[in-house]
């Protein structure tokens, strides 16, 4: 399980070091101490909302407009929720709170993308979601820690996380989904990028992507 | 510049935000996630959220100028191309995103 944990989380450090440390630059740039970088990982936890969260810290916004912004950008985890729900319900206690508090982008594309662990998934939604974000506060640390004096040729390495996500979609495409779905979800990509190419792309694309679906005749039941 | 204690308020309220965004569906009354409408969108939803997860992650790229995108749709091709051939995933993903930090830091650029 370890080793198998590892790998599958492996594509996600690749991201999320470069872009935690690009988070902590950012943030002691603006004149924090660098353990609020750690603080604001282990507590948030949500990349966009953190860059947003140096923004609006900078524009010295106030705690209500904080709180509306970040709870719109990261709207979109409620249909992560929606689909892991039974899934999730399996963990118990504070096992269960920890995984739905840890449920980033990353984290929901390879739970969804690679299906149940055949022998335990509980243990290994659990360990996914600890490792990581172990990778996201390590990152933002070091980012922090070594502000504007690193110079690791990190350059693309973001990339990782496109190609994580084009690799679990081509999984999911040869479970052989309706293709109606995929093209509504085009459609609306292409309208959102048109007109929102900012942060609410993904909530409107998504939303849009939901309503369509549910206006589209259920084959299964005709 | 604010004081420890008021960006510890601040980070207090993007975390109950942020939180509230993921906890929001396990309060939802199961009669309302387990209608037939919510199953229709369920079912597909996986896949919907990683294609749009995967536009949304090309979105600054630049198609109108130099090199027109060049470097994320090749690496791209590169990895579902891969995938659909060897199936490892680590391979897709390292391959692709090797051949990205080439190109995008300019180690590629004698060769066009």
């Amino acid at each position: 399980m370890p080793l198998h944990l590892f790998r599958t989380s492996l594509p996600v450090a690749f991201g999320y070091i470069p872009l935690g440390m690009a988070f902590g630059v950012l943030l002691q740039a603006q004149g924090y101490a660098w353990w609020w970088a750690s603080v604001m990982s282990v507590l948030i936890y949500a990349g966009s909302a953190q860059f947003l969260a140096v923004g609006l810290l900078a524009a010295g916004a106030g705690l209500v407009d904080a709180f509306l912004a970040t709870f719109l950008l990261n709207l979109r985890h409620v249909f992560y929720g929606l689909t892991v729900l039974e899934r999730y319900r399996l963990l118990r206690g504070w096992r269960q709170g920890y995984a739905t508090f840890a449920l980033t982008d990353e984290t929901f594309s390879l739970l969804a993308g690679i299906g149940a662990h055949p022998s335990d998934d509980r243990r290994f939604v659990l360990g996914l979601s600890a490792l990581n974000q172990s990778w996201w506060v390590l990152g933002s640390t070091l980012g922090a820690l070594l502000g504007q004096s690193w110079h690791l040729p990190t350059k693309g390495l973001e990339f990782s996380l496109t190609a994580l996500f084009a690799v679990l979609f081509v999984e999911q495409v040869k479970r052989r989904p309706e293709p109606w779905p995929l093209l509504v979800a085009l459609g609306a990509a292409a309208v959102c990028l048109a007109f929102l190419p900012g942060k609410a792309f993904l909530l409107a694309a998504i939303s849009i992507s939901v309503v369509g679906q549910m206006l589209l005749p259920d084959k299964e039941s005709a | 510049m604010r004081t420890d204690l008021e960006v510890l308020a601040f980070v207090g309220v993007l975390a109950v935000a942020t939180m509230l965004t993921r906890f929001l569906p396990f309060w939802i009354p199961a009669r309302f996630t387990q209608n037939r409408l919510v199953n229709v969108a369920k079912r597909s939803l996986p896949a919907v959220i990683l294609l749009l997860l995967t536009i949304y992650s090309l979105k600054d790229t630049k198609f109108t100028n130099l090199p027109w995108g060049l470097p994320e749709m090749v690496s791209l091709a590169v990895v579902l191309a891969l995938h659909v051939w060897k199936k490892n995933a680590l391979l897709s993903i390292a391959a692709g995103t090797g051949l990205y930090m080439v190109w995008s830091n300019g180690l590629l650029s004698g060769l066009f």
